[in-house]
């Protein structure tokens, strides 16, 4: 053992390394990415590591390698979850036959998703068991448990840390290598009544199932991460809590006698006779959990199965806050509150304190999406369109003053919204964007689907060759994958011919004049057609030189500015400046510039 | 001994890589640390932070407000931002040089800096102040603006470590050609 500083995504990857992962796969997303990352970094040969085209394909390329035996982990943000839930859903059926970890990372707040859905429903919902670590440390020694019930038990698991864990950081101790873990898988065995789902064997493996939850439940009683420390207060009261919120607890209640303390590590199946013990000691219970009332809802229930008369309080009872993340100063609030002590001091706003200014997320500075979303802007200008978003980077084209987003849902949602929008007002110009990577992912079923059943609308493919949001990691049409294969670019066009899109043209979006030519024609023809934007992300290019504005033709009239909105240029002393450090030299202002005052190197 | 540190600027100062380096160093020591940041929405051009914490008894990586030791803030409206943060008597150390965000390039709104300056001025007894950008185009790089921070929150004494042991750390994780450019940034005065 020794010790190393680790993110809370290393420590998780770490831990299922040392633990004898023999596979790992996943789809990128804010806050899971880095413990496939971290995987594929310290991988020594020893295990395969992909990014598949989405969560589903991943569940399923995990199923059938713990079906062989392997220890397999599949990582993706909550939502992903949804993506996956159709294998998942019947994966807890068939099970399998090597340890077989899904990591799935919660996002609390939400501070860069679209819900504040919580895993350990979803895990009580499919039935499957659930690990929730509570630090970094706890991550890292809890993901080798995790595999080993996995493993006893034949089923896959859900281990859903949350963002503060995936994104904290903390010096942890580890194994050496010496120490590590190694499973030999023993190979698929061919046994029908096993592997193939029909309600006949669906019926006894839910039969099994309950059965198994029950013993778990048992067993998790026992299990070391499941804590109850009595009161040292010499109250009947105690607080509930589990995950990054046990700590903003013990924070709250350092140096003091504390009240009755549950600790829960592994939400489903709960851990019945350990909480018992703990309600049996108490006339009063705070939770303090994040996301869903789950601790509380159980622990309510356990209230009215064995008759104890206890008070459970949180978020049903209106004592915690039913949404966002908690915080330390939100749990010391309410132990405070619940405790009957005077609340910790909190500062009114200082009224002398000047405006801060706001530093919304915007695009990069030369980001090629902003060239697209103004070429669209300005070919559809004073017509009736309609602009629907997708997820990723280019959801930030709906701030001022590009303001072009006008709806944004999930994956791939964009392209069969345009199309419902265009089905009940037709003289709507229906465009969708979305980016190469979320093209691969999630919207190809939706063109084929738009293609079959006529829709009237333009499909904008936003490629800059990489997955830009969550930290550039290849997809199919990059040409390289996370083995360091070079391997065939999957074509984009190539493909949308494919699905029958007649009309695909192809435009680097850094050619405004081109660009919005090339808008106006093809949003002008009938049906389905696309058009692919094709200019490589700004973070990943050399910046070219910066652009140069000439004084002498400048006028000052803001117009690059109040166009594009790129955080290369800037106000200083009341003059239209290119902020050196930022500006890559995109020439896209130099295009829009009425006075020719900017030269840049790119285009010009 | 708990030692609480925020540092916060906006993206692409390298915040991080200065946490990074803070806690390698102690790591070095054999000293516990933990720390937590902002990742994710906040790429090039947003607010971004890093909670850290060293010594003993850690809980969580993040400390709440009134309990940080030292700020070190890359860019004064950032430093005002997380002023809540500082506890009394706590320290700031403060690049002068202002960062213009997009929204005020749009709406015309002047920001300046001069105004979070002197309202830290009133609010902050030990304000350690410097143009850390300035001092970059002095030393003839731009990528050491961090180096430049660390080294003037070194010289405060609130983190448990010397200059040389910082040193010690930028010597493993940078490249050979870039040691003696950051060992001035360090020194810097």
């Amino acid at each position: 053992m020794h010790k190393e500083f680790l993110m809370g995504n290393a420590a998780i990857a770490r831990g299922a390394l040392d633990a004898g992962l023999n596979l790992v796969c996943g789809y990128p997303g804010t806050p899971s990415t880095e413990v496939l990352e971290t995987a594929a970094k310290c991988n020594d040969g020893r295990i395969y590591v992909e990014w598949s085209v989405n969560e589903k394909a991943a569940l399923e390329l995990g199923a059938g390698a713990a079906y062989c035996g392997a220890r397999s982990m599949v990582t993706m943000k909550q939502v992903g979850l949804n993506v996956a839930s159709d294998p998942l859903m019947s994966l807890a059926y068939i099970g399998v036959k090597g340890g077989m970890v899904i990591l799935v990372a919660d996002d609390p707040g939400p501070i860069s998703s679209q819900t504040e859905q919580d895993t350990r429903t979803f895990a009580a919902y499919s039935k499957l068991p659930c690990f929730d670590p509570t630090s970094v440390q706890e991550a890292y020694d809890m993901i080798a448990d995790a595999f080993a019930y996995s493993e006893k038990y034949h089923t896959p698991v859900l281990f859903r840390p949350t963002t503060r864990v995936c994104h904290g950081y903390a010096s942890v101790t580890v194994r050496d290598a010496a120490e590590r873990q190694t499973n030999q898988p023993g190979g698929f065995v061919r046994d029908p009544a096993k592997w193939v789902i029909f309600p006949r064997l669906s019926y006894q493996a839910h039969m099994n199932i309950e059965a198994r939850n029950v013993t778990l439940a048992e067993e998790f009683s026992g299990y070391a991460h499941n804590v109850f420390t009595p009161a040292a207060d010499g109250s009947r009261r105690g607080i509930a809590t589990q995950g990054i919120s046990y700590t903003y607890v013990q924070a709250a209640l350092a140096g003091k006698p504390a009240p009755a303390l549950l600790k829960i590590a592994t939400p489903f199946p709960f851990p019945e006779q350990l909480a018992l013990g703990f309600l049996r000691s108490v006339d009063e219970v705070l939770c303090i959990e994040e996301l869903d009332p789950v601790i509380e809802r159980e622990l309510t229930y356990l209230c009215g199965k064995h008759h104890l008369n206890v008070n459970i309080r949180g978020k049903l009872t209106h004592d915690v806050r039913n949404a966002g993340e908690n915080t330390c100063a939100s749990a010391a609030h309410d132990i405070a509150a619940f405790l009957g002590q005077a609340q910790p001091g909190a500062d009114s706003p200082d009224a002398a304190q000047p405006a801060l200014p706001v530093r919304p997320p915007v695009l990069c500075a030369g980001c090629p999406h902003r060239a697209s979303f103004y070429a669209v802007k300005q070919a559809m200008k004073g017509k009736k369109a309609v602009f629907c978003g997708d997820i990723g980077c280019y959801t930030l084209g709906n701030a001022m003053p590009l303001d072009m987003v006008d709806t944004c849902l999930c994956m791939g949602a964009g392209v069969n919204i345009t199309q419902g929008i265009g089905k009940i007002e037709p003289d709507t110009a229906c465009f969708a964007f979305v980016g190469d990577s979320t093209f691969f992912a999630s919207a190809i079923t939706g063109a084929v689907n738009a293609v079959y059943n006529q829709a009237n609308m333009t499909l904008v493919i936003l490629d800059n060759s990489t997955t830009a949001m969550t930290g550039h990691q290849p997809h199919p049409g990059t040409g390289r994958t996370m083995m360091g294969e070079i391997v065939e670019k999957i074509s984009i066009e190539a493909v949308l011919h494919g699905v029958g899109v007649k009309t695909v043209e192809t435009v680097n979006p850094l050619h405004l004049e081109e660009a919005i030519e090339t808008v106006k024609r093809t949003a002008a023809q009938d049906g389905v057609k696309a058009i692919i934007f094709k200019s490589p992300c700004a973070v990943l290019i050399k910046p070219d030189q910066p652009a140069v504005i000439d004084p002498e033709k400048c006028t000052n009239c803001k117009h690059c500015i109040r166009q594009l909105g790129c955080p290369g240029i800037v106000v200083q002393d009341g003059k239209v400046t290119v902020e050196q450090a930022l500006c890559t030299g995109c020439g896209l202002c130099a295009q829009v510039c009425p006075f020719h005052a900017i030269t840049a190197g790119g285009v010009n | 001994m708990q030692t609480n540190i925020l540092i916060c600027g906006v993206g692409g100062q390298g915040i991080v890589l200065t946490s990074k380096l803070i806690a390698a160093t102690a790591m070095a020591k054999d000293m516990p640390v933990m720390s937590a940041e902002t990742i994710g929405m906040a790429q090039k051009g947003g607010s971004v932070f890093s909670f850290l914490r060293l010594g003993d008894d850690l809980h969580c990586p993040m400390f709440p407000e009134k309990t940080a030791d030292l700020i070190i803030g890359f860019e004064p409206a950032e430093a005002v931002r997380m002023l809540p943060y500082l506890k009394d008597g706590g320290k700031i150390v403060l690049n002068t040089h202002p960062i213009m965000p997009v929204t005020a390039a749009l709406s015309g709104t002047d920001y300046t800096g001069k105004e979070m300056i002197a309202y830290l001025q009133t609010k902050v007894q030990s304000l350690a102040m410097l143009d850390a950008d300035a001092a970059c185009k002095a030393l003839g790089s731009p990528k050491v603006l961090n180096m430049i921070m660390l080294g003037a929150a070194i010289r405060q004494n609130v983190l448990p470590f010397t200059v040389e042991e910082i040193e010690e750390t930028m010597r493993r994780t940078v490249k050979p050609q870039f040691v003696e450019m950051n060992s001035k940034a360090l020194r810097y005065e």
